[in-house]
């Protein structure tokens, strides 16, 4: 299953992912005005299963869970980014938005078909033919990203263990 | 292996109930001590709570803090703290605190910060327990709800950055100087990484002047900031009731040898002169010298990191038998009822109201522009608080100057920004 990569620039902050004067708007809506001021077309030509390409200190500024809720409703599938701001990285993956951080997130353009096993760790290009190994997450951290994040994931362990 | 741990390797290890974990690895940690105030926690927490259908994991180690919206001054705030009370009743939390100061400064004060201890706080200066020797980092609003429905969280082990002062301050100048430096010299995009601080100037240091350190630790992106815990420690939670049962393990923390840091600092706190951060943030520092002239329409000591009694003592020193200049205003919320009720009794509060300064209650107030104090457009501040962002402190047309108590007290007295040491007896 292979995405389309966005390819954006280092400091891509959560403001640009959430305008901080739209977020009275219901998710949905603020979702459709995320990373604008980048990309006026991103949220229209975006579709589930595409990756976000990011350079340095991706998702810095405001610890606001609605930067990495866009990405979610718009369905990207995951951020690729040089590095990450804490609690971006952390807000997303609770979201489910797994955040691969490669140091060679530079050499994707901007249209590049990827393939992603998370499970392995592996990152494929295939419109370059280049693969890159990343640290993959834990099992405990899949099983949340296979149940949608960290809420839907705890309200079925814990009606499990109920 | 060969390889040695640092102190915040050693209580991530512990609490992922493992033997050892290096920079980069994921693990689930087992948290000792979650807690929030009435701005991050119940109000937050409470309808995901409902959602999953739980209660706390473990009241006893959920503590809240209401510090942000008190004392309330409008309906809505009232209903927040009405609502922190509720919760607090309703799920029988072990610690609350309600009204009587800033919640980082509220538990060391009650001994709830242990050395070697998992913290998982609401909010971004939670790092400010890491002064005791804890590894304290902040966190969102669903990743506490799920830390208080199930005690735990997982995290990727941070690579520690080492920074040793040596040498002691000249006159008027504080731990908060080295802060505004290290904003300056390290940045702020410190993320996934923990800031250890060590050498002699530090260990010298009270608890007062290392949780200044550690929490502002925050605006140098860095998720925990530590100090190894020593007799200074100890002392301290003595004094708070709270002793510390095994020194010698809680000494067995400190970093090893052999530990390996991302990167080593090393600076001469001697030559270190008061700094001024200039608007709109922590990293634009300068000599106060730099700064000194600009005129100033308010100076604000509060905040956690800059309102405890040390604080004010300093505040004291520079305004003893002076008066604050007609041409500004000097606002000083103590950071808890604690700090108030001591500078009443030694002495510091008579010296502050003496010169002119006027009493706000404990809490935020001003600082992150929820209670009294806040700016008008076009206003100019010098704040004894930990961040200058714009529209931080009330109007976003207003410009804040951050500086140590000593440097905001010179410049109440100047209506200018001003170098504190001309008031101290050692000459700029
Ligand atoms: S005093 Fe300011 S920095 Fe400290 S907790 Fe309150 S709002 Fe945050």
């Amino acid at each position: 299953m292979s995405g389309r990569a966005f390819v954006f620039g280092d400091n891509i902050d959560t403001d640009v992912m959430a305008p901080g004067t739209l977020m009275k708007l219901p998710p949905e809506e603020l979702a459709q005005h995320c990373l604008a001021a980048v990309d006026p077309d991103f949220a229209r030509t975006v579709a589930k299963g595409d990756f976000v390409v990011g350079g340095r200190s991706f998702g810095i500024g405001s610890s606001r869970e609605q930067a990495a809720v866009s990405l979610s409703l718009l369905g990207v599938r995951a951020v690729i980014a040089r590095s990450f701001a804490r609690i971006f990285w952390r807000n997303a993956i609770n979201l489910g938005v797994p955040c691969i951080t490669l140091e060679q997130a530079g050499e994707i353009s901007a249209g590049d078909r990827l393939e992603v096993d998370l499970a392995v760790g592996r990152l494929t290009n295939l419109t370059t033919g280049r693969g890159y190994d990343f640290t993959p997450l834990p099992p405990h951290l899949m099983a949340m990203m296979d149940d949608g994040g960290l809420m839907p994931h705890l309200k079925k362990k814990l009606a499990g263990a109920a | 292996m060969g390889r040695g741990s640092t102190l915040v390797e050693k209580i991530i290890a512990r609490a992922a109930g493992v033997d050892r974990v290096a920079p980069g690895q994921l693990v689930t940690a087992q948290v000792d001590l979650a807690f929030a105030h009435d701005s991050s926690g119940p109000r937050r927490w409470a309808p995901m709570l409902r959602e999953l259908g739980v209660g706390l994991w473990d009241p006893q180690k959920v503590a809240i803090v209401s510090d942000h919206y008190v004392p309330a001054v409008d309906a809505e705030s009232a209903r927040i703290l009405k609502l922190a009370r509720e919760f607090a009743a309703e799920h029988q939390v072990g610690a609350f605190f309600d009204m009587v100061g800033i919640c980082h400064l509220v538990l060391p004060e009650h001994g709830l910060i242990r050395p070697g201890a998992f913290v998982a706080g609401g909010d971004s200066h939670s790092p400010t327990a890491g002064a005791f020797g804890a590894y304290a980092a902040g966190y969102g609003a669903t990743d506490m709800a799920a830390i208080v429905a199930t005690g735990e969280t997982w995290l990727a082990v941070p690579e520690t950055i080492r920074v040793e002062w040596s040498g002691r301050f000249g006159a008027g100048v504080a731990a908060k100087d080295i802060m505004l430096f290290l904003c300056r010299e390290l940045g702020m995009d410190n993320a996934f990484k923990a800031i250890e601080y060590g050498g002699d100037t530090v260990e010298g240091l009270s608890m007062a002047e290392r949780m200044v350190l550690c929490n502002m630790a925050a605006e140098l992106g860095c998720e925990a900031g530590v100090v190894a815990p020593d007799r200074t420690t100890f002392a301290y939670l003595r004094a708070a009731g709270r002793p510390v049962e095994d020194e010698a393990a809680a000494l067995a923390l400190a970093s090893d040898r052999d530990a390996v840091y991302a990167a080593v600092h090393r600076f001469n706190a001697a030559t270190l002169q008061p700094q001024i951060a200039a608007p709109h943030d922590p990293s634009r520092t300068q000599d106060v010298t730099e700064h000194a002239g600009i005129k100033v329409d308010q100076c604000y000591i509060g905040a956690c990191v800059g309102a405890k009694i040390e604080d004010l003592r300093m505040a004291a020193a520079v305004l003893k038998g002076r008066k604050v200049s007609p041409d500004t205003r000097l606002l000083i919320a103590p950071a808890s009822q604690k700090t108030t009720t001591t500078a009443t009794q030694d002495g510091t509060l008579q010296t502050l109201m003496e010169a002119g300064a006027v009493l706000l209650p404990s809490g935020c107030g001003a600082c992150a522009g929820y209670g009294a104090g806040v700016l008008a457009d076009g206003e100019v501040c010098i704040s004894s608080t930990n961040r200058n962002f714009k529209g931080r402190m009330g109007s976003k047309e207003a410009q804040v100057y951050l500086g140590s108590p000593y440097s905001v007290a010179a410049a109440a007295i100047e209506g200018r920004i001003a170098d504190p040491r001309q008031f101290l007896g050692e000459a700029a």
